[in-house]
């Protein structure tokens, strides 16, 4: 099952939106056990069933929510788009420099995912606390480190917000709580969930946020991370951004149960789905999952996007098929917001366009900064060995001896 | 001065440095309730609280890296994994988490984070209960690894430890437990990345650390009273960093060297020591490096072949009359029992 056909499944009927991808696919189901569940459970009265693919009865009887039907304030539309454009921008920037090798390493965009990251960080509070995967710039972007200091960290300079030592996928910054991006699948789980504690040990009403891949739920990390979450009641959101595919695996063809959500019944924790795409669905969901957290119960959401390119940029995604690229490129979130704000008539079509260039140019910028910023002096290398200096730590370049070595002809036995 | 066991050495630093720093709390399976599988902890959930010292569920990778996540933000989790065997189930969390977070970063975050848990072996506990694989940790840099081998040393390097803002794995042992010694009543920190020579002498290096400095001390002593030996004795104390210039001097001295280890030989921690020596002390050398080390086997069960596996003290005595004979010294007897 794709993440269009799991979209596909769910739906509530919402009045007068624009695009009929999005009035199709707010949904969301909260869990059956959930003790304290922050929002109110809402029976969808309808199930629009588009099931003609292959979908596991479960996912079928699964309890369906409609999202809040809060009125949609047009300045934070506004804003979602100019922060979805930046994203937008900003990894095309990323993808052109890394044909240039500017970029080295993996990279992994977040092109299709623009509206799930501006939803979900537009949640957090500045205080509140982010872990995520290696698919992270945008996420970078939305906590508020500067565009000029995330591109620089992707080209390896001393202006990075990791200063060149993470690369795209460990970006980090304890000043915008942006507590890493983090390589290995389902790394960030266990951390944000101590994270949480070291919260709730000081009584503090901080959130961590912890968003995953769809294939994260499948590593022990998940599970031992969400029992400690529920079993100590800790402030912690887990998101499982879920696009349908890991790498080149789909959902399917890895998790036995592929409505992510559904997970968080074996910890008694609440939980809900939402369509990804629409970044005031994602944004309210978020509200309510970072609302749960905060009032000390743990909270898992599943939010359903579409990866717009390959695994990374230089995966050709070979694996899908014309049709559904096709189908995924359709399903855009970026133009489809651009559609909404002049077809709600927020934004005149200049104005839309106006906004993509100041877009582009902080994202041109960002290059510009890149390119110019120092790379690491070599005299730097054991910078960051230890935080506290220890007796004979090792700072031996490869080709050093370890001890000096004599000429024969010099060595002296002392005897 | 007070008279210890290695044991209540440990409950008694860990104790201070709760009542020392509200930042310090203690986490890990049994630890509470159950007060420790071998009781380290005794007491301190009835005096400190849930709160500090939290009994986990069974889930390394889970609560280990809750720890360095917790650390992250300024906490100093003292986690205990029961054996160091069951660390092998946290390792993401402490390879590619706590050990890489503070330079990956670019030295944004520290993790004052420690891991005590015990290695050891010889207690019947067969094949993956009995392992000694302190060497994954110390091979990572980023990471500390202490190994005390007396109850002042405990001490002193869990202070050392518990102070410190990086991960450290703090190797304990289970035979060591029980062991007596003096331990100051000062709370100064022993200095991570040193080894002490814990015997002076000239005849041969004898090297090891946690129970195998342990052994040394004693074999080394025992020789000077039987066979007149005058052998010098270092514990490393610190695997990593590692005490490379210590060990050499002492090799310029004795032109002899025999390291005792608990782990396997190929790959081994020994291994890393006599390269160190041959790259430090090569002329100085008169005879090759000589290690005694576990043999290379899944440890079994039975106690016969349990003790063929390990090291024993003619082991050791063996090695090192060979290794002086090697120099061309004659000596009376081999192989006695000194145990």
């Amino acid at each position: 099952m794709t993440a269009d056909a799991m979209r596909s499944t769910k739906a509530g009927a919402k009045p007068k939106a624009p695009s009929p991808r999005t009035t199709s696919r707010q949904k969301a189901a909260s869990a059956p056990v959930a003790k304290k569940v922050a929002a109110k459970k809402v029976v969808a009265k309808k199930v629009v069933a588009k099931e003609t693919v292959a979908t596991p009865p479960a996912a079928r009887k699964a309890p369906v929510r409609r999202a809040a039907t809060k009125k949609v304030d047009a300045a934070q539309l506004v804003q979602f788009y100019r922060d979805m454009m930046l994203i937008r921008r900003f990894e095309e920037r990323s993808a052109r420099a890394y044909t240039e090798a500017l970029i080295g390493g993996y990279c992994h965009l977040n092109l299709g995912e623009e509206a799930t990251v501006v939803g979900l960080m537009s949640a957090l509070r500045e205080t509140d606390y982010l872990f995520t995967n290696y698919r992270e710039h945008g996420y970078a972007l939305m906590r508020g480190i500067h565009p000029n200091h995330a591109m620089a960290e992707l080209y390896g300079r001393v202006d990075g917000v990791s200063k060149g030592w993470g690369g795209s996928m460990h970006m980090f910054d304890m000043t915008h709580r942006l507590l890493g991006g983090y390589g290995i699948v389902g790394g960030q789980l266990p951390l944000a969930t101590g994270a949480a504690l070291a919260i709730d040990y000081r009584g503090l009403d901080e959130v961590v946020m912890c968003t995953m891949g769809d294939g994260t739920v499948n590593i022990g990390a998940f599970h031992e991370s969400l029992n400690i979450a529920a079993l100590w009641k800790l402030p912690v959101v887990f998101v499982v951004i879920n696009n349908g595919l890991g790498m080149g695996t789909t959902v399917d063809k890895s998790s036995a149960e592929p409505e992510a959500y559904k997970r968080a019944a074996a910890y008694q924790m609440a939980s809900e789905r939402v369509d990804g795409l629409d970044p005031v669905l994602v944004a309210e969901a978020a509200q309510r999952a970072v609302a749960s957290a905060r009032a000390g119960q743990p909270f898992l959401l599943e939010v359903v996007c579409e990866r717009l390119r390959g695994h990374s940029v230089v995966d050709p995604a070979k694996y899908r098929s014309p049709e559904e690229v096709a189908k995924v490129v359709k399903l855009d979130p970026v133009p489809a917001l651009a559609n909404r704000l002049v077809k709600e008539k927020i934004l005149t079509a200049v104005q839309v366009r106006h906004i993509d260039e100041e877009e582009t140019a902080r994202a041109d910028a960002a290059d510009a900064f890149a390119r110019a910023s120092a790379v690491p002096d070599v005299s730097t290398l054991f910078d960051y060995n230890y935080a506290t200096p220890v007796a004979n730590d090792s700072r031996r370049r490869p080709g050093d001896p370890l001890f000096p070595v004599i000429p024969r002809y010099n060595v002296e036995v002392a005897r | 001065m007070t008279i210890k066991t290695y044991r209540q050495a440990l409950h008694d630093t860990l104790r201070e440095e709760m009542l020392r720093d509200e930042s310090v709390f203690l986490m890990g399976e049994e630890i509470g309730v159950f007060e420790g599988s071998y009781k380290i902890t005794a007491g301190l959930l009835t005096e400190f609280g849930e709160k500090r010292v939290r009994d986990t569920p069974i889930a390394e990778e889970g609560f280990t890296g809750a720890a360095i996540g917790a650390a992250m933000l300024g906490l100093r989790p003292v986690v205990e994994i029961m054996t160091i065997n069951f660390s092998l189930l946290a390792l993401d969390q402490i390879v590619n988490h706590a050990a890489k977070i503070y330079g990956m970063f670019g030295g944004q975050a520290k993790v004052p984070l420690v891991i005590r848990t015990p290695g050891g072996g010889g207690q019947q506990l067969g094949a993956t209960h009995s392992q000694n694989i302190e060497l994954y940790y110390a091979f990572v840099p980023g990471m500390k690894v202490v190994a005390p081998s007396t109850p002042a040393d405990a001490k002193a390097l869990l202070l050392a430890a518990i102070r410190d803002d990086d991960p450290v794995l703090f190797l304990e042992n289970l035979a060591l437990y029980n062991t007596k010694g003096d331990v100051p009543d000062d709370d100064t920190p022993a200095e991570i990345g040193k080894a002490k020579i814990t015997r002076e002498g000239h005849d041969l290096t004898l090297i090891g650390y946690s129970r195998m400095a342990y052994v040394a001390r004693n074999i080394a002593e025992a020789l000077a009273e039987s066979e007149g030996l005058d052998i010098e004795v270092i514990d490393l104390m610190s695997l990593r960093p590692l005490d490379r210039a210590t060990l050499v001097e002492s090799v310029k001295k004795t032109h002899a060297a025999v390291v005792l280890e608990d782990d396997w030989l190929t790959y081994g921690i020994g291994a890393e020591i006599a390269a160190s020596i041959s790259d430090g002390a090569f002329d100085y050398l008169d005879a090759p490096v000589r290690r005694v080390a576990m043999a290379e086997v899944p440890m079994p069960y039975s106690k016969n072949l349990e003790s063929a596996a390990m090291p024993t003290n003619d082991d050791v005595i063996n090695a090192i009359f060979q290794t002086l004979e090697a120099v061309g010294r004659r000596l009376k007897k081999i192989g006695q029992s000194h145990d």
